[in-house]
């Protein structure tokens, strides 16, 4: 199927489609990379007046440095993640969270950015970014901007704190600079999103974990993360033993989803058996 | 209707589109480039693949109007002066192919794959296929065939 007929706008610059925004209000749509907007459309799940490319706008794009943060623009792809050095050395559970996404005709194409603000529980970037403690820069049609924290910004099942006539431009990680990670993603065949997945990153210091994050993909209507968990793994070596008892609570209070993959028990189980492999893979034990 | 330039196969175009047409129904409807196929409705399939500035994409989820001022190579422009590219030789003598309908998309994304990493393992030619179903040959032979054509493209750098 194609998508219903609609008006397209492709503005040059960050300004120009937050006024198109303002102008259209819920009749339009912003396009990022199309990935998961476009099998919307065809499928006519959705059918706006007026689709908004933000393609063609070069300042929301790209990664930089900015002292101990590193800032990844929404447009970026997912392909321009995995080619940074900078990613890798400085947020490593986002590059290895990004590797798992798709498929790489997709990675090329779809964009940081649009998969925060689509907020799919199964997407594979929202955990990471949580653990990683992100913020998000949200730019307005009023000129007005606002940065919100990760925990903020995921509300429930699809919806974030991005407004109708609100962009996101920035994603703001702190570095994590020389910390272990790993993505735990639980599929049953190849090229699948995530059943349940674990983000983990942490830093060792003389054999013992010194700190940890971690992140739950698919385990609720948001990314999740635990703090509980985060604390118990502080001063634990990484031995199968130790950490399998640190994260023995992590599904506790989640809320997971049952489908035709598995029904809320079993991914509580799963959740259990990742977060140890993720931690000792991320502890490189 | 919205204006786009668009080069493909080499050739640049200059025409009007409806915004929500496919990039795969311009290559097959507008140019007749109907060696792009379209296997499924949910972008799962990758018989679609293009390379869009020398990258695969799947053109089933790209808008013909994303791809103004860029550059789109198809299977149809593939092969050089009338001579196949040593993938499409390699599939044809692995015999990567039964009914063939996945065969431009997997030899577009094979050559994408081999762009990043001209000398994948077994594992990594799997794995960079992700996006590409076949229903019809199990893989093997077209692993094969990416790995033939692997070394013949080093080989021909290397002379
Ligand atoms: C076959 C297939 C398999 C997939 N498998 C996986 C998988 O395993 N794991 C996974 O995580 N994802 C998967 N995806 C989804 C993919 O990650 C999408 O690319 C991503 O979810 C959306 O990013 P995009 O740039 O393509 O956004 P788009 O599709 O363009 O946009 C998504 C939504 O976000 C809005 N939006 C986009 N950017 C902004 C912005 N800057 N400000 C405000 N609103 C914005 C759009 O209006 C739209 O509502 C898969 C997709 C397909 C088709
Ligand atoms: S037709 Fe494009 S992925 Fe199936
Ligand atoms: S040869 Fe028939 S689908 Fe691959």
């Amino acid at each position: 199927m194609i998508p219903a007929s609609f008006d397209y706008l492709a503005p040059a610059t960050a300004a120009e489609a937050l006024a198109a925004l303002a102008e259209h209000g819920d009749d339009a749509k912003v396009l990022a990379g199309g990935q998961s907007l476009l099998p919307i459309l065809r499928m006519r799940l959705n059918a706006p007046e007026v689709v908004i490319d933000l393609g063609k706008i070069p300042e929301l794009q790209g990664i930089s440095e900015d002292g101990d943060h590193l800032v990844i623009g929404a447009m970026t792809t997912y392909a321009a993640v995995l080619a940074s050095e900078a990613v890798s050395t400085h947020a490593a559970l986002l590059s290895k969270a990004v590797a798992t996404v798709a498929d790489p005709q997709i990675r090329h194409r779809g964009t940081v950015g649009g998969a925060l603000v689509h907020a799919d529980p199964a997407g594979d970037v929202g955990a990471p970014v949580l653990a990683l403690g992100a913020e998000l820069v949200i730019a307005g049609s009023d000129g007005t901007t606002r940065t919100v924290t990760a925990e903020d910004f995921f509300e429930d099942l699809f919806t974030t704190a991005v407004g109708e006539d609100e962009l996101l431009t920035q994603i703001r990680i702190p570095k994590h600079t020389g910390w272990g990670a790993h993505y735990e993603k639980f599929v049953r065949v190849s090229h699948q999103w995530s059943i349940v997945a674990i983000a983990a990153t942490v830093r060792v210091e003389d054999g013992a974990i010194a700190e940890a994050r971690v992140g739950l993909t698919n385990m609720g209507a948001t990314p999740l993360r635990v703090a509980g968990v985060e604390a118990a793994l502080v001063g634990q070596p990484p031995t199968d033993e130790a950490v399998r008892a640190a994260v023995a609570s992590i599904a506790d209070d989640t809320n997971p989803p049952s489908d035709l993959n598995g029904d809320s028990g079993y991914r509580k189980h799963l959740a259990t058996v990742l977060a140890r492999r993720a931690v000792l893979a991320a502890a490189g034990a | 209707m919205t204006r786009i330039t668009v080069t493909v196969d080499g050739v640049e175009y200059f025409d009007e589109v409806e915004p929500r047409m496919l990039l795969v129904q311009y290559l097959r409807e507008s140019l007749g480039k109907v060696g792009t196929v379209i296997g499924c409705d949910t972008s799962n399939c990758g018989a679609c693949t293009v390379h869009l500035d020398g990258r695969s994409v799947k053109s089933c989820n790209v808008l013909a109007v994303q791809a103004d001022g860029h550059e789109v190579t198809t299977i149809e422009g593939l092969a050089a002066n009338g001579s196949l590219h040593p993938m499409q030789t390699a599939f044809h003598e692995t015999h990567a192919l039964q009914c063939g309908y996945c065969t431009p998309g997997m030899i577009m994304q094979a050559c994408d794959l081999l762009k990043d990493n001209p000398d994948p393992s077994e594992q990594e030619i799997r794995e960079g296929l992700e996006g590409n179903l076949c229903r019809c040959t199990g893989y093997h032979n077209i692993v094969r065939a990416v790995q033939q054509a692997a070394g013949a493209m080093r080989e021909g750098v290397a002379s």
